[in-house]
């Protein structure tokens, strides 16, 4: 049975679509059939970060309007087996997203993949909605910030009130906290919220904590995943993220201050 | 305290934001499954409270507490102190 994924944080520029990515490449890169969507219709800027933006042909909306199949507007991934893309359409805007043909879609997915990852556009209007009204769970990318944590807390009463999960009296949206550009060198110094602050106050599981790391603009400015660049911090975050998810028992990494000289500690060198 | 305790002190915003948030997300959830009507309601019995005794707008406070299966709406006023 498919299960669907949206990835939110009502906050916008936290991380969601270099989640989204890192994510489903994460999935497919375990075997897993992986379709990851687009939402954010008018400010597309997944297919960037998966680097297939000149394959682009159809996209989400034409699909939803009867002018491209299904099949014609996915993009299979070079690098990993079963990972396809579904881009959003840069011209028209979210309206153009209708409910009965994001079902339809979604009918269609869940016959051939086990995984579909949605990518939600900032917000809390008709595009974040429709990202997230089929969830089975989700991942709320928070960074420790006051604002970012607040934004959360209202996503995590949209998801209990506002999905189909929801209006059906089904079994609620699962729900995991995504900690992203974190700095535990800030957090030692007591100049940033730390993991159990804001675990504490949202009351979310933890799934696992991505550091502020450099590797991600790497990433993103070649269109590759930050999860295949193994030896960067945050692409091993992000593949300990795949495995928990997957129910592997993994320890977090990048929670506590690397083991540094005392000197360069106290001057924060 | 050493010089370094006052660094720590002096730069621990993140201790302040926590409990900026802790206060802000407690009464956020509270008001969001108040029904709509509340601060209308609030706001008419202000009024009408005003037209005896001079109470601020703090001093009225109006909460709906759900049992497991009645909902209690709950006003509590405080009076200022009677002059003598
Ligand atoms: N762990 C990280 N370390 C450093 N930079 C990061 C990290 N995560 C994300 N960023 C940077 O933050 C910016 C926003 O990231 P991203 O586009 O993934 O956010 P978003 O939530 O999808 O934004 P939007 O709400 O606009 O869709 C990008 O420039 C990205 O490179
Ligand atoms: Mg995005």
């Amino acid at each position: 049975m498919a299960r669907i994924i949206v990835i939110t944080s009502g906050k916008g520029g936290v991380g969601k679509t270099t989640t989204s990515a890192a994510f489903a490449m994460g999935l497919a890169r375990k075997g897993l059939k992986t379709v990851v969507i687009d939402f954010d219709v008018g400010l597309r800027n997944l297919d960037l970060i998966m680097g297939c933006e000149r394959r682009v042909v159809y996209d989400l909306v034409n699909v939803i309007q009867g002018e491209a199949r299904l099949s014609q507007a996915l993009i299979r991934d070079k690098r990993a087996d079963h990972l396809y893309v579904l881009p959003a359409s840069q011209t028209r805007d979210k309206d153009a997203l209708s409910m009965e043909g994001i079902e339809s879609i979604f009918d269609e997915l869940k016959k051939t993949f086990d995984y579909i990852v949605c990518d939600s556009p900032a917000g809390i209007e008709h595009g974040a909605f429709m990202a997230m009204y089929h969830a089975d769970e989700a991942i709320v990318v928070t960074n420790p910030e006051i604002s970012s944590v607040r934004d959360s807390d209202r996503i995590l009463g949209l998801l209990a009130s506002k999905t189909k999960r929801a209006a059906e009296g089904l079994e609620p949206v699962k729900e995991h906290l995504l900690l992203t550009r974190y700095s535990p060198e800030r957090v030692q110094m007591g100049e940033m919220l730390g993991v159990e602050d804001v675990q504490e106050i949202l009351a979310l599981p933890l799934i696992g904590v991505i550091p502020e790391s450099q590797s991600v603009l790497a990433a993103s400015n070649s269109g590759v995943p930050v999860v295949l660049d193994e030896k960067s911090d945050a692409g091993q975050a992000y593949a300990d993220i795949v495995a928990r998810f997957l129910g592997e028992e993994i320890p977090y990494k990048f929670i506590d201050v690397q083991k540094r000289g005392i000197m360069s500690r106290i001057f924060g060198g | 305290m050493g010089l370094f305790d006052y660094f720590k002190a002096s730069r621990n915003t993140a201790t302040v934001a926590r409990d900026r948030l802790n206060i802000l997300i407690a009464h956020e959830r509270a008001q969001a499954d108040q029904p709509s009507y509340l601060p209308a309601l609030q706001q008419d019995l202000l009024d009408v409270i005003r037209k005896y005794v001079d109470i601020g707008d703090d001093d009225l406070k109006l909460v709906i507490d759900r049992d497991d299966d009645c909902e209690i709406l709950e006003l509590n006023v405080t009076l200022p102190e009677a002059v003598t």
